[in-house]
């Protein structure tokens, strides 16, 4: 008799999976990874004092003129963190719900509630990600509101630098960057083993360490700045 | 023909108690003949085929997944039958094949040591005591290399050398390396293959699947077998199922004896019943006890758990020379308080005696009061096995690299570690020779009723010996059964059973009966405490030594308990749900009953072969001694109805191609 | 020792089931865990209680039959399953919850009895190598090398108890899976349907409503069998494959 390798899933997809799902996830997830930390490098221009800062927001926006518009490279990066954004949050989400939807009855056992720490912070930690990314634009560049005293101005460093001034800002941000670290803790290892990069023992275990790392100097270096305008080392 | 040593002790010749009656002698009857090693090929030519849009029309039910199940039901299935497969677990791939640790022989050749099939069958049937059936064993010799090669292709992960070519090693005391492996893990891994290959077909829409069902009775239409009547276990429902041939698989009843390193669910209901029915029952005394397995700790304790033989190689087996020693440290033992009694006895071959000898030796001391280890009722039931002397020859990473996960395992039930303190080991029941009688073609007395596996009397004779019983489960199951099914399909599809003939409803309400009988003794004991009890009779008087006054006591005992059990045994729930305790008392109810019969087939085999040590049938070292004159037979024994004598009919074994002679290992 | 137990009792699949206080008494610390519920149960017998109904079968550890969440931990404290798992591993006066497996993959038959045959499915969606009997080449005739056959043999130890799936906070069977996949990738047999397979088993596995996995990886410590989160790995990068192949 032919051999017959039909079974009960008669279409099966590879772009219908939930590892498809998380591969989307992985994908975006790195995307976010890379800017956060160019993101970073560019607010440690501060100590160089706003001038400095400025200079590198406007050379955001002149990057590869002029075969790109003013700005144009900027939009680009823009629209794909808005669509990565997109693709993220609808897969964690989706993710999130089938999650729920497989174990409708939990345990009794608080033992059992403890090992779902990790799952909860990457769920909770990423909406708390992006009502702050949410107050972030609007604070620095959509409504680019001063709750500082000082004027800014034009100046996206005097901006800055003012609105570090108020302690709850900082507070919020250095909140944020818990949530940020706790994210990329896990999140980062998590990718390379979505994206087949830990294979091996020893590469889960650099993977891990990596993860460590990054979370951490991120994580610090986004807070540096803002905790040295508090402390008044860095001043407009 | 017989080599029988003059120097016999006396056999008991008094008379069979009345307690069977003696019928027409059996034959196998299918195989041609032809020289053995023609016969299979000329079996296959001659059994009849069955044209492939024919097949889907036609049914076979098979009971048990384990490894002759699940092979039988893959290969049905691809040949395109309608398969129903059937088994309790809730998974077919929990079938007890699973727990096989140390491998499967083959007669590959492939380390050029001199291995042929002949070599295979010849140690097959010399290691079964020359008490199993030739021609069949020459079979399983010619298949065995198929099944490797079978097994390959499925991607078992068998051991392979560096070279990427499979590993050998010899097993079971037999001087070529043919066995192959997977760690510690061989029956699991052939077993996971055979179940995917079954999956397969049950995706492809061959093979129906009914998990958590156990079989409680044959359906025989017009002397035919047409189908089981089974418990759907989750809702109880009772339900039939008609097809035009019946496969039983079902495994070993070792459980008879309560403890035993058979999984808890290991029963004889599928055959007993078939028994019951008209199949006969093939050599039940034959029981193969393992010397080394983890010994009782308490009453409570439900299974055993074996510990490779290989442990042999380098442990030294001992117990103290006073009993009052029995309970003091072992390490605080000084040497000349020791009895290295294996080493004493046969200094010749020491610790690596023969498992049947390492068994009853063990059992002698502990009777003498001399085990160790608790006490589990008025005896300590156990010996050390002590690896310090290795452990200061070797090395401890070496004894680890060769040894560790098994330390690791004993480590786990016991709590101590072999490193420190002598393991203590103590025989435990292994594996059962006897099954239903069946032909060449694997075919019962019942025509249409196929037993393969461990379920059938096998091919091993009175003693099996290692890594075999996977070889004849996936040969029975691969090659064997459908190609000589096919042969009784071929007369097929026969006249259409209807579910309510009389034998069908007969079956059913028979069924329904003893399920409400039970659930209405509501008695005083719970039916453990009488599977227990039957298990200590059954060790006590038909386990290692069996004597005529200690069988002939073990009948009484077990009539009088069964008795007790319809009258006295307590199963609480319903009929209509999951209920555990109702399953076990089915499944006891019929150990009741197999355990007499037992008893009754060890009585009449006044001699001691392989597995089956009569007291009165030894040579003066303490050796079985066999009266191959008197008893080169298959004791196949039919039902004769309730209460009433078996009959036994007598298959004379005939050997052609090897000589008979008496074991010996000095 | 002396034990207070509470164990999850349900008459049935669509009953509602509750925790139940019990005793257990005179415990000898050498009993295997299931030996302990044995003698609850004689118990519960002899009163006239209907024992409580838990799965088991070989008792040795392989068949994966057996499977208990003990105070919130898959097979319990040690890294074994539940029938291995034995009492010298609590103490005197603990009280230890007993749950079944939760996942609406694996709906509860009766009190700590579960139904796997989901597991079943994943293996009929494709867990095999497509080789009829007698369509087999000579066992030598494909040398595997043995790191590769080693892996694959690693692999292949689970015994599909559902410690993985229970464990997991989303409940997901990824390591279940991944095995499966790892095992049967490893070999040059296993290549020809490599991809297939794996797309087959884990559209079966989301169809099941197994949650997906994020790499939390509890599913590997509570794995009697120790398979690594590497085998996850390993499926994502088949999966990623088969993408590729498609376009
Ligand atoms: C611990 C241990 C180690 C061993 N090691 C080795 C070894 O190294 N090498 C070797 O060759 N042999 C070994 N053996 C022996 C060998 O494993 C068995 O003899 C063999 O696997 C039996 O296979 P089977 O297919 O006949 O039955 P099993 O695998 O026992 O399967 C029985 C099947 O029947 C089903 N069943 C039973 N009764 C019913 C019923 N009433 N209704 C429905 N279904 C039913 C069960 O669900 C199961 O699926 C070992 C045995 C044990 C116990
Ligand atoms: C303390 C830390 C941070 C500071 C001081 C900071 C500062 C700024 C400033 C000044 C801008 C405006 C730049 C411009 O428009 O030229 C900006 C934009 C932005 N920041 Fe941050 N940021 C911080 C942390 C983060 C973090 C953690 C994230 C993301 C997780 C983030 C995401 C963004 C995004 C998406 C923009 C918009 C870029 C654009 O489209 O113009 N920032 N940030
Ligand atoms: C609404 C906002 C967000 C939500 C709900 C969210 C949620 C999640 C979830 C549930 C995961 C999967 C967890 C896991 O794999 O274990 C994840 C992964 C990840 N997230 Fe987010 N996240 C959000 C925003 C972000 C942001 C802003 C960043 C980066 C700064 C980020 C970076 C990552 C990375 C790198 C991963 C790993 C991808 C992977 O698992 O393969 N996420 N996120
Ligand atoms: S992967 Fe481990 S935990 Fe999961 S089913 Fe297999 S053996 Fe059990
Ligand atoms: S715990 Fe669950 S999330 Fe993945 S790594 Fe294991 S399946
Ligand atoms: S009962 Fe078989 S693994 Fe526990």
């Amino acid at each position: 008799m032919a051999i017959n390798t039909s079974s009960l899933t008669r279409q099966a997809r590879a772009s219908r999976t939930t590892v498809f799902m998380k591969i989307l996830m992985a994908v975006s997830g790195a995307l976010f990874v890379l800017y956060v930390l160019v993101h970073m490098y560019g607010n440690l221009k501060i100590f160089a004092g706003t001038e400095a800062f400025d200079e590198y927001a406007l050379h955001l926006r002149t990057m590869f003129t002029p075969i790109l518009p003013f700005g144009g490279m900027l939009w680009i990066i823009r629209v794909v963190l808005l669509v990565a954004v997109v693709v993220h949050i609808w897969a964690a989400f989706t993710l999130w719900a089938r999650a729920q939807g497989a174990r409708s009855t939990r345990y009794v056992a608080k033992e059992a509630a403890k090992r779902t720490l990790k799952t909860k912070w990457m769920r909770w930690g990423g909406v708390a990600l992006v009502l702050f990314i949410i107050w972030h634009l609007l604070q620095f560049t959509i409504v680019k509101f001063n709750v500082g005293s000082e004027n800014a101005g034009h100046s996206a460093g005097a901006l800055v630098v003012s609105s570090f001034q108020v302690w709850w800002v900082t507070l919020i941000y250095l909140l944020a960057m818990v949530a940020l670290a706790l994210h990329l803790y896990h999140g980062v290892w998590s990718a390379s083993q979505t994206l087949g990069w830990a294979n091996t023992a020893r590469a889960r275990r650099a993977w891990k360490a990596t993860a460590h790392v990054l979370a951490y100097v991120i994580a610090v270096g986004f807070i540096v700045p803002p905790l040295a305008i508090l402390a008044g080392i860095v001043k407009g | 023909m017989t080599t029988t040593t003059p120097e016999t002790t006396e056999i008991a010749t008094g008379p069979i108690h009345g307690l069977y009656t003696e019928g027409d002698p059996v034959a196998d009857t299918k195989a041609p003949d032809v020289p053995i090693a023609k016969m299979w090929d000329q079996r296959k030519f001659d059994a009849k085929l069955v044209n492939p849009s024919n097949r889907r029309k036609l049914s076979v039910i098979i009971v048990g997944t384990g490894l002759a199940g699940a092979s039988a039901a893959a290969t049905l299935g691809e040949a395109g039958y309608h398969v129903k497969s059937f088994c309790y677990q809730d998974s077919p791939r929990r079938a007890h094949s699973i727990a096989a640790q140390g491998g499967i022989n083959a007669a590959k050749n492939y380390n050029d040591d001199g291995d042929s099939v002949y070599r295979l069958f010849y140690d097959t049937v010399k290691g079964g005591d020359y008490r199993s059936r030739e021609t069949n064993v020459y079979r399983l010799a010619e298949e065995s290399a198929n099944i490797i090669d079978q097994c390959v292709a499925q991607g078992v992960p068998f051991a392979r050398e560096y070279g990427g070519l499979l590993d050998n090693r010899s097993f079971g005391g037999v001087q070529v390396a043919r066995t192959f492996y997977a760690a510690g893990q061989t029956g699991q891994q052939l077993l996971i293959g055979a179940y995917q290959a079954m999956e397969r077909q049950v995706g492809a829409g061959t093979v129906e699947q009914f998990t958590r069902h156990e079989m409680l009775e044959v359906i025989v239409v017009e002397g035919r077998a047409r189908g089981i009547i089974a418990r759907d276990m989750v809702t109880g429902e009772i339900e039939t199922h008609l097809a035009d041939a019946v496969v039983l698989a079902s495994g070993g009843y070792g459980n008879v004896f309560y403890l035993s390193t058979n999984a808890m669910g290991c029963n004889t209901t599928a055959i007993w019943r078939a028994h019951r029915k008209g199949a006969y029952f093939g050599n039940p005394c034959y029981t193969q006890i393992h010397p080394t397995c983890i010994p009782v700790a308490g009453d409570y304790q439900s299974k055993l758990t074996l510990m490779s033989e290989s442990l042999r190689n380098d442990g030294r087996i001992w117990v103290p020379k006073r009993r009052e020693d029995c309970d003091k440290d072992p390490r605080e033992i000084p040497e000349e308080d020791r009895d290295y009694y294996l080493e004493r006895i046969y200094p010749s071959f020491g610790n690596l005696v023969p498992r049947d000898i390492a068994s009853r030796q063990a059992k002698y001391v502990c009777d003498e009061g001399r085990g160790v280890g608790p006490l589990v009722g008025d005896f300590r039931r156990g010996v050390y096995l002590d690896f310090s002397e290795a452990l200061s020859r070797m090395s401890k990473e070496a004894v680890a690299e060769k040894y560790g996960n098994l330390f690791d395992m004993y480590q786990r039930i016991t709590g101590e570690s072999p490193y420190e303190v002598p393991m203590r080991i103590y025989p435990a029941v292994h594996y059962t020779m006897g099954g239903l009688w069946v032909d060449y073609d694997l075919e019962t007395t019942i025509p249409g009723l196929y037993a393969a596996g461990e379920a059938n009397f096998s091919d091993h004779g009175a003693n099996r010996l290692g890594a075999s019983s996977l070889m004849q489960c996936l040969a029975d199951g691969y090659f064997v059964l459908p190609n000589t099914i096919r042969d009784y399909l071929a007369n097929g599809p026969f006249p259409k059973v209807s579910e309510d003939a009389p034998e069908v409803v007969e079956a059913r309400a028979a069924v329904e009966d003893r399920i409400t009988r039970l659930l209405n003794v509501q008695g005083e004991r719970s039916v453990d405490s009488f599977h227990k009890e039957l298990g200590q009779i059954m060790w006590e008087y038909c386990g290692m030594e069996r004597t005529e006054e200690g069988l002939l006591k073990a009948i009484d005992l077990i009539r009088a308990l069964r008795e007790e059990y319809w009258r006295n045994v307590r199963v609480l729930g319903s009929a209509d749900t999951l209920n555990q305790s109702l399953e076990k008392a089915g499944r006891v109810a019929d150990f009741l009953e197999l355990g007499e019969l037992m008893c009754i087939d060890a009585l009449h085999r006044r001699e001691s072969c392989g597995g089956h040590f009569r007291a009165e049938s030894q040579t003066e070292d303490g050796e079985a001694l066999r009266h191959d004159d008197e008893f080169a037979y298959v004791a196949a024994w039919e039902f004769a109805g309730e209460g009433a004598k078996p009959v036994l009919h007598k298959e004379d074994l005939v050997y052609k191609a090897i000589e008979l002679k008496q074991r010996s290992y000095k | 020792m002396n034990l207070t137990l509470k164990i999850w009792r349900q008459a049935g699949p669509k009953a509602k089931g509750e925790m139940v206080t019990y005793q257990v008494t005179d415990i000898s610390p050498d009993m295997s865990f299931l030996e302990m519920l044995d003698v609850l149960n004689e118990d519960l017998n002899a009163k006239g209680e209907e024992p409580i109904a838990f799965d088991s079968d070989c008792r040795e550890g392989i068949c994966g039959m057996c499977g208990l969440m003990i105070s919130g931990k898959a097979h319990g404290p040690e890294v074994t399953t539940t029938c291995q798992l034995h009492m010298r591993s609590f103490h005197d006066g603990d009280e230890i919850t007993i749950e079944p497996w939760r996942a609406d993959a694996f709906p509860v038959i009766k009190d700590l009895v579960v139904d796997r045959s989901a597991f079943d499915r994943l293996i009929q969606a494709g867990g095999f190598i497509s080789v009829n009997t007698g369509a087999a080449p000579e066992a030598h005739s494909v040398p595997v090398p043995k790191p590769r056959a080693d892996r694959a043999f690693d692999a292949a130890k689970c015994i599909g108890c559902g410690a993985c799936v229970a464990a997991c906070p989303n409940a997901s069977a990824m390591l279940f899976l991944g095995a499966k996949v790892t095992h049967l990738g490893e070999f040059p047999q296993g290549q020809p349907e490599r991809s297939a397979r794996v797309v087959k088993m884990l559209t079966q596995h989301d169809l099941e409503g197994f949650g997906g996995c994020t790499n939390i990886g509890e599913c590997t410590n509570a794995c009697p069998k120790e398979i690594q989160q590497d085998v996850i790995n390993q499926l994502n990068i088949d999966l990623r494959h088969a993408l590729q192949q498609m376009t």
